[in-house]
């Protein structure tokens, strides 16, 4: 049972990685980048490492997600300003 | 046209390399003699039910203390990449609706973090997990109000004391025990196996590792999301 | 559990590829977090142990007999700092593209020739 779990996320977090690297919009590339982190941190889950899981969960797809996107926002920022 | 050839190459040599140690890898059924030695010395000597943090606190103790140090490394280093320059203020007042909601947000969320780290030794968690969701409240204070002006100088204060009290902890170890025990967690009672006061000084240990770690990231959000 | 090994390289090889032909450099960065995941899948899978449990001695682990119940708890508590690290070292990096934006007003590695800017 959890072998067919983590095949499906395992499918749905190699698409998501694909999806990072190609997407021209740098945006939609960060928020793939936060999916795989997301789903990453259920596979931690089903591994039984529940402490892993919550950091996964709180960093990578919380904290890093949003630490791109505010470098994105500084950069676009700077573009207005000239 | 050459570079694709050696990007291919170099992704090629890298599946080779990896193929005989999925081939050949052999799951193990039980645990190896460092990991029972530590199963059963946290049961045992150090009262703490999670494995895992006493594993962090205890036995690889020196290891956090030297992985706080590379996160204050790179908080240092953020800090000095992007100094605050002196830039117009822009007023733009969020809602009220969304101002009195987040302010009452953070506190709860600060309360869930507190207890995550205060109960590492029990749960699942710990000080950098509580300390991250910390961190979480104040970038909830930082989306949500634009005009919000942080209280710099006792954020610099939890950063700096919490650091200097964690090395002064493994001190007391010397001091009261013996040569051989920086940050050992027998100077305080070890308490009774499953309660909130037991496991000696780990709780004490990953607070203060969780305020630095709180302290530290949220210095980093708002260097970078700030105005 | 060797599917989650196979993920974790596979996750590896995939952010490897990106960093070696992206040219922007927030894609890179992404590629890293990419590298960062799959080496963190591939510790914590290193660690499992078939039907046992997580190391939390609760009351569903017999205390007499938790060394044959537990899985391993070393990389767990190497990766947990891992990725502590990771977000620190993330952020470094992204600042250090601010400033090289701030400089030349280009996102493309091709626009920094030169060793010293």
């Amino acid at each position: 049972m959890i072998s067919i779990i983590i095949i499906v996320l395992g499918i749905i977090m190699i698409l998501a990685a694909f999806l990072a690297i190609r997407l021209k919009n740098l945006l939609s590339a960060i928020i793939s980048a936060g999916v795989i982190s997301l789903l990453a941190s259920v596979i931690y889950l089903l591994l039984a490492a529940p402490d892993v899981a919550m950091t996964e969960a709180a960093i990578g797809s919380g904290l890093t997600t949003i630490i791109f996107i505010f470098t994105l926002k500084k950069i676009r920022k700077g573009d207005l300003d000239d | 046209m050459i570079k694709r050839i050696f990007i291919l190459l170099a992704l090629l040599g890298l599946v080779l390399m990896f193929l005989p140690f999925l081939k050949d890898f052999d799951f193990h059924q039980e645990l190896g003699d460092l990991s029972s030695q530590y199963v059963e010395g946290s049961i045992n000597d150090l009262n703490s039910q999670n494995v895992v943090t006493s594993v962090i606190v205890t036995y690889r103790g020196l290891d956090t203390l030297g992985e706080v140090t590379v996160l204050f490394l790179a908080t240092a280093g953020v800090g000095f990449l992007l100094r605050k320059k002196k830039t117009s203020l822009r007023s733009r007042r969020s809602s009220e609706l969304l101002q009195t909601g987040s302010q009452f947000l953070f506190v709860l969320i600060i309360l869930t973090g507190v207890y995550i780290f205060t109960h590492g030794h029990l749960t699942p968690g710990g000080g950098f997990q509580g300390g991250v969701l910390i961190t979480t409240a104040f970038l909830l204070l930082i989306l949500a109000d634009i005009n919000l002006k942080f209280n710099h100088s006792i954020l610099l204060f939890v950063e700096s004391f919490s650091g200097v009290f964690y090395v002064i902890i493994g001190l007391f170890g010397i001091l009261l025990i013996g040569m051989n025990s920086f940050l050992d967690p027998a100077i305080l009672p070890l308490g009774n196996f499953g309660k909130l006061l037991s496991a000696g000084a780990i709780p004490l240990i990953y607070s203060i590792i969780g305020l630095k770690v709180g302290s530290e990231l949220t210095t980093i959000i708002d260097k970078m999301g700030g105005e | 559990m060797i599917f989650s090994l196979i993920l974790g390289f596979l996750l590896l090889i995939i952010g490897i590829y990106g960093m070696l032909t992206q040219k922007n450099l927030i894609k890179i960065v992404i590629g890293f977090s990419i590298v960062d995941t799959g080496t963190h899948i591939i510790i914590v899978s290193i660690g499992y142990l078939r039907g046992k449990t997580a190391p939390i001695i609760d009351s569903s682990v017999d205390i007499k007999n938790a060394v044959n119940a537990v899985v391993d708890p070393i990389p767990s508590a190497l990766v947990l700092t891992a990725i502590v690290i990771g977000l620190a070292v993330t952020a470094l990096m992204l600042s250090f593209i601010i400033k090289l934006y701030q400089k030349n007003r280009s996102l493309s590695v091709d626009d920094y020739q030169e060793l010293k800017w």
